[in-house]
This record gives C-alpha cells, structure tokens and sequence, in this order.
C-alpha cells in the first residue's frame, strides 16, 4: 500500500499483494485494506468477487489448474476437467475434504500452441493426457 | 541521453558480440520454457564453457513455431534447430564452426517464407531483460528522433499516412484516434496500454510484451508525445505473471538509462509508466471498463459518449491502444509511414500477428502480411490439419468472433473480409478445427464463456447470454426442438442489437455464424438426434424418439 501512495486506486493491486502472501482473501483482510485505502467496504468487497482471480476460500496444498481456453477447449480439456472431478470427488473450484488439492480452470494461460494445458501448482505442462493428470493427481494423494 | 549515446550504447553492445565467433539463441517463451528450455539453457551454457569456443548464450522472446519447441537458433549461420532436449546441448556447440546437426535441424521453409516480421522483428533475437540488446537493433531512435526533429502533429501525420489500424479488434483507424486525443482540452492527459489479452485461445500480446517490452514501451512514449500526454499505465492480466515481470524489468532499465522520467533527452517532455494488473476479467478489454479496472473499481462498462478519448481516466482524455498496436509505431516512425502503407491489402495495411492453433500441425505464432489469403496461413504456414482428418472451421476473433468453413479460405485476410463473412480480426487468435469439432457445442462453449464474463450490468447480456445457454444446451444434449432454433435466432438479434457493450454485441457471433454456415449441424441435433462429431452426448428420453 505505501509503494502506492496508499491510492485508493490501487485497490486492486493491493488486494493482489494480500492474494499472493496469504494464498487467499478472508473478511479480515479485505476489512483491513478497505480501511487503509479508505475505500468503502462494498467497493473492496465487490471488487473482490467481480474479478475471477480473487479467491475467498484458502486453497489446498496442490493446486491444479485445468486451461479452459478455446484452443485447449478444442483438444479436449472438457473430459479432462470430467475426469479430474470423477477422480477427486469435488467439482471444479473446491478443495478435497483432506485440504491437499484444489481443483481450479483458468481462462486461457497463453500457452495455446501446447494445449491441453495443465498448471500443476503453477508449472505449465503441456499435451497433457487423462493418465498422465491422473499419475500426478495420485502422486499428490500419497504425499 | 541523446541520440549520440545512444548510438554509442549500440556500438559497444556490437563491439561485445563481435568478439564471439558464434551466437546461440534459446527461445524460453512460455511453450519451449514448459518443454524444458530452461535445462537446455544451462545445459548449453555448461557445453559452452567447456569447449572453449567463443559462444555467446542467449535467452530469448518467441521463435514462432511452438510445437517444434524447444527451439534454439544458432547464429551467423542462421540454423535452425527443434525439440532440442538438454542431452543434445553438446552436440550443438560440438557443431559450431563445423556441419549442423542433421536430425535435430528445423525445416520449416515454407512456414517462415510466407511471414513478414515488422512487431516480432526482435523477438528471438535480443534478450528481453537486456536493454542495450534493443538497443543494438535501432531501439529508442524513434523516440529520441521524435522528441528532437518532429512536432506531436507530424508524428499523427506519420501514423495517419501509415494507414494502421487498432489491433485490439475494433479495426479503429489509430492516427484518427491520436487526433482526436491530441485535440482534446486540458493539461493532463494518460496513454493507457490494453495488455488484458482476455479472448482465450490468442497468446500475441503476452509474446510480445515478454518477448520485447521496450518496443511496447518506445510505442507508448511516442503516442504520450503525440497526444500531450505524462502518464502512462499498462494493463496486463494478472494470468501473465512472466509478462508483468519483463514489463518491470523493462521500465527500470529505461529509467536508468534515462528514456523514460522527466526532461528525456533534454527536452521538457516528461513520461513515465505504471504497470496495472488485471484480476481475471474478459470484460475489462472494453475500454470503458478497463479505466473502471484501473481506477480500482469493478470493471463494468459505460456507455459511449462520452469517448475515453474525450473523457477517460478520472475524467480526463486518455488513449487506449492495444500492445500491438503499441509495437508497431516505432518502425513506422522509423521507416516512413509510406512503408508501412505499402504492405497488407486495400484498407487493412501493414502486418498482423496471429497465434495459429488448435487442430493444426505447426502452431504456434506467426507474423503476415495483410491480405493474405487464409489458406496460405492453414495449409502452407500452418501446415494443414493433422493427418487423417479434414478441415472443418477456423476461429478468429475469439468469443467476439466466428467460425468460418472450408468455403471461406479463399478470402483475404482483412478487416472488412472478414467482417463481411461474419466475423471479426478480432486481437489475433486464429483457431483450427477438424471433423472432430461439434460446431454447435463450439457455440455453446463460447456462449457459456460470454455468459460467464458478463458483467451483469444490461440485462440483453446478463440474461440473453444464459438463456442462449440453455437453448443450445438443450440442442446439444438432443432435448431441442425448431421452435428452440427459431427462440435461439430471435434472442441472438435481441442481444446483438441492445448489449451495452462490445461484449454482449458481439456474443451471439459464435452462434450467428455457425447457424449460417453449419446450420445442418444444429438440424442433425434436433432432427435426428445425431451428433456427427461424436462430440455431444445425446440422451434423449424414450418418449421423444416414441
């Protein structure tokens, strides 16, 4: 917030500082930054459900996040999504009761030309097939 | 810094690489990096070391054809190598000075002979976290030149003369655009750079803002000029974590070197640039609602007028182009805006940069001349759709935009052709689909994204979006009558005609060009509950078939 000038216009930069450290927004935080950056309250907080990359909820341990972009889309990342919520038992956007995986879809990570694309706690794989999610998915599980 | 300096800065960047008898360039762009070209960097660097060959190792920006990846090109020679593993890394300085390495050496003749490179002229060529290597390769001179030798309105000239157009989609001529901004009143005025590239399926902009930053930064600094402007922001999808970092880079290293701050090159021009991070909204490349985003608010549109041009960022004028756009002012102040008229075709000039994919054999990112024919960008550069299969549609424009079939690749690629056959340029995204693509599942799935973007502000695209949804996804799951396709066609109009922006506009794209081109597709579903692509999983109750 100081790097900003505590502008109230850096509303979403700052709230993307808060993301990045605590892996997700809880009410505390958001009271906190709306306060500092004397921003009403339902602003801050409909910012932070407006925009798709803010989280309420604290992620897994892993996180996995399936490309849903046109071009991944295309190659088949819709039976990868079925097959990730089969194997999981959660729907996309939920955590795994043990708090090990969250299960998210991003809109396009820019990587087209590999597609399917995975992000395995962020690393980029891509060509990705059911068995090859699957094995890491298991790897996860066994930790 | 002064034109003089910076031609000295050039020199010694010269000087230093001369000393090298050859240079190596790895391409550590998002595809090749998730291929393992980060290993084969240091694996190369080891090998370089080892041999006691002169060899300058580089990191660069985007080569273009990804699915070849990891791709190293080594120069004088100018040779091309693909799927490069680290093991090979040996063989490669091995080779140096001597044979190239057969087996691994890329033959993609035809894939480069048909591209024009003007926006990607740098991108496997300099390191992007080295200014001086944009530098080496005439970077800054057409700001210094600018700022010492032109007034604001022989730079509009310049790009009015140019013919370019907004790379965004929109198609809106850019000189005009810088004029109108130049002649609106007030002392503060904002430059902003659209770097959400939202439309899923296109990677141009994050090829380019990685890959070179400080061309998108020279682009910025010269419209600020241009227009009377001080400020300047770039929007960049928070998605893009590589591009933000370059982009941070980037402005540091030009304030150091004095390019960007207050009094550049003794003048009383004063600019500066502030990156802003998009949170995942593909509404916020309107740009009405991209300033909403910026100003830290939630990013729903306005209506137009008041144009950003007049009224933007807190009220004052700002304008809004996107990365490419950007990226292509410097060479055209460079070179004359008559060189840049004279490529592309009759009213969309220049060059474009697509991101070729889907089911296509070479994708990856190409750079062509405007007016050139689709077929040449799929069969010849692309190399056709995978063996065994047929081509069926190529979508451009992304959800904005619309599929065209096989019919359709004798156009040109232009603006107003593709318009005119439904759908749009778009930002560049250009993708491939064979036999199996269900087309009306295609429309689905860019309606639910359109659905799911929307910002909910007009109802035309809050609820016409869901509700095309739910038509299409009773045509798909083989429940749809005629009277739903008749339903699905009125809403469509319904939606295009009263959306209050771009997005909503442009929704019913997808489905309206499908309709017109594949209609016995969405016949197939309804009729004779018969997906051909084998795509949508019909579970048609008994009483229905009865």
């Amino acid at each position: 917030m100081r790097k900003n000038g505590f502008a109230r216009s850096a509303l979403i930069e700052t709230l993307h500082t808060v993301q990045s450290s605590f892996g997700f927004l809880d009410d505390d935080a958001i009271k906190f930054v709306a306060e500092s950056l004397r921003v009403p309250l339902s602003q801050a907080y409909g910012v932070v459900t407006f925009y798709h990359y803010f989280s309420l909820k604290p992620p897994g341990k892993h996180t996995m996040t399936i490309c849903a972009g046109t071009a991944c889309y295309i190659k088949g990342t819709d039976k990868l999504i079925a097959d990730a919520e089969k194997h999981l038992g959660i729907q996309v956007g939920q955590t795994t009761k043990n708090g090990q995986t969250s299960l998210m879809t991003a809109r396009c990570v820019g990587a087209c030309s590999r597609a399917p694309v995975v992000l395995f706690d962020g690393e980029v794989a891509g060509e990705v097939n059911r068995e090859q999610m699957l094995a890491q998915l298991e790897r996860w599980t066994v930790e | 810094m002064t034109i003089e300096e910076l031609e000295q800065i050039a020199k010694s960047v010269h000087q230093e690489n001369e000393k090298y008898d050859f240079e190596v360039n790895v391409c550590m762009d998002l595809a090749c990096n998730s291929q393992g070209a980060g290993l084969l960097h240091s694996a190369l660097v080891k090998a370089a070391e080892a041999s006691g060959k002169k060899v300058l190792v580089r990191k660069t920006g985007c080569m273009g054809p990804c699915s070849s990846g990891p791709l190293v090109r080594v120069d004088p020679e100018k040779t091309l190598y693909h799927h490069v593993k680290d093991a090979n890394a040996e063989t490669i300085v091995n080779s140096l000075g001597e044979a190239p390495v057969a087996a691994l050496q890329c033959d993609l003749n035809e894939h480069f002979d048909k591209q024009v490179r003007v926006v990607l002229e740098n991108a496997g060529h300099i390191d992007p976290e080295k200014i001086d290597d944009y530098i080496a390769r005439d970077g800054y001179k057409a700001l210094l030149t600018v700022l010492t030798e032109m007034t604001p309105n022989g730079v509009i000239h310049r790009i009015t003369e140019s013919g370019l157009r907004g790379r965004g989609g929109g198609g809106y001529p850019t000189g005009l655009k810088w004029s109108t901004v130049a002649k609106a009143g007030g002392d503060t005025k904002y430059v902003v750079c659209n770097g959400d590239e939202g439309d899923p399926g296109a990677f141009m902009d994050r090829s380019v803002m990685e890959g070179d930053p400080h061309r998108v930064i020279e682009g910025m600094a010269i419209a600020a000029y241009a227009v009377g402007a001080s400020k300047g922001f770039i929007y960049v999808r928070a998605e893009y974590p590589v591009a933000v970092a370059r982009l941070t880079t980037a402005l540091r290293e030009a304030r150091r070197r004095g390019l960007l701050g207050t009094n550049l090159c003794g003048t009383t021009f004063n600019f500066d640039v502030e990156i802003r991070l998009g949170a995942g909204a593909f509404v916020c490349g309107e740009e009405t609602a991209l300033i909403a985003s910026i100003e830290g608010r939630r990013g729903t549109p306005k209506p137009r007028p008041p144009y950003p041009a007049v009224s933007g960022l807190w009220g004052r004028p700002t304008l809004i182009n996107n990365v490419e756009t950007y990226a292509n002012i410097a060479p055209i102040v460079r070179n004359g805006g008559k060189w840049f008229f004279n490529m592309g075709s009759e009213r969309s000039k220049g060059t474009k940069v697509f991101a070729l994919t889907g089911r296509i054999n070479h994708t990856g990112l190409i750079e062509v001349p405007l007016g050139i024919k689709l077929w040449e960008i799929i069969d010849v550069i692309g190399g056709g759709v995978p063996a065994g299969h047929t081509f069926k549609a190529v979508q451009t424009g992304g959800p904005s935009g619309g599929c065209l079939p096989a019919e359709m690749l004798p156009i040109g690629v232009s603006y107003d052709a593709l318009m005119a056959a439904g759908s749009i340029m778009g930002s560049g995204g250009m993708i491939v689909m064979d036999d199996t693509s269900c087309m009306v599942n295609v429309a689905r799935f860019f309606v639910e994204f359109c659905m799911t973007e929307s910002c909910g502000k007009c109802i035309p695209c809050r609820a016409g979006t869901a509700q095309m949804y739910t038509l299409l996804t009773r045509i798909c799951t083989g429940v749809g009558t005629m009277d739903d396709l008749r339903l699905l066609e009125d809403l469509c109009s319904t939606v295009k005609e009263a959306s209050l922006c771009g997005l909503g506009q442009t929704a019913p794209n997808p489905v309206l060009s499908t309709l017109k081109y594949f209609r016995n597709e969405y016949i197939d579903h309804i009729v004779h509950k018969k997906c051909t692509a084998g795509v949508c999983n019909m579970q048609v109750p008994a009483e229905v078939l009865a």
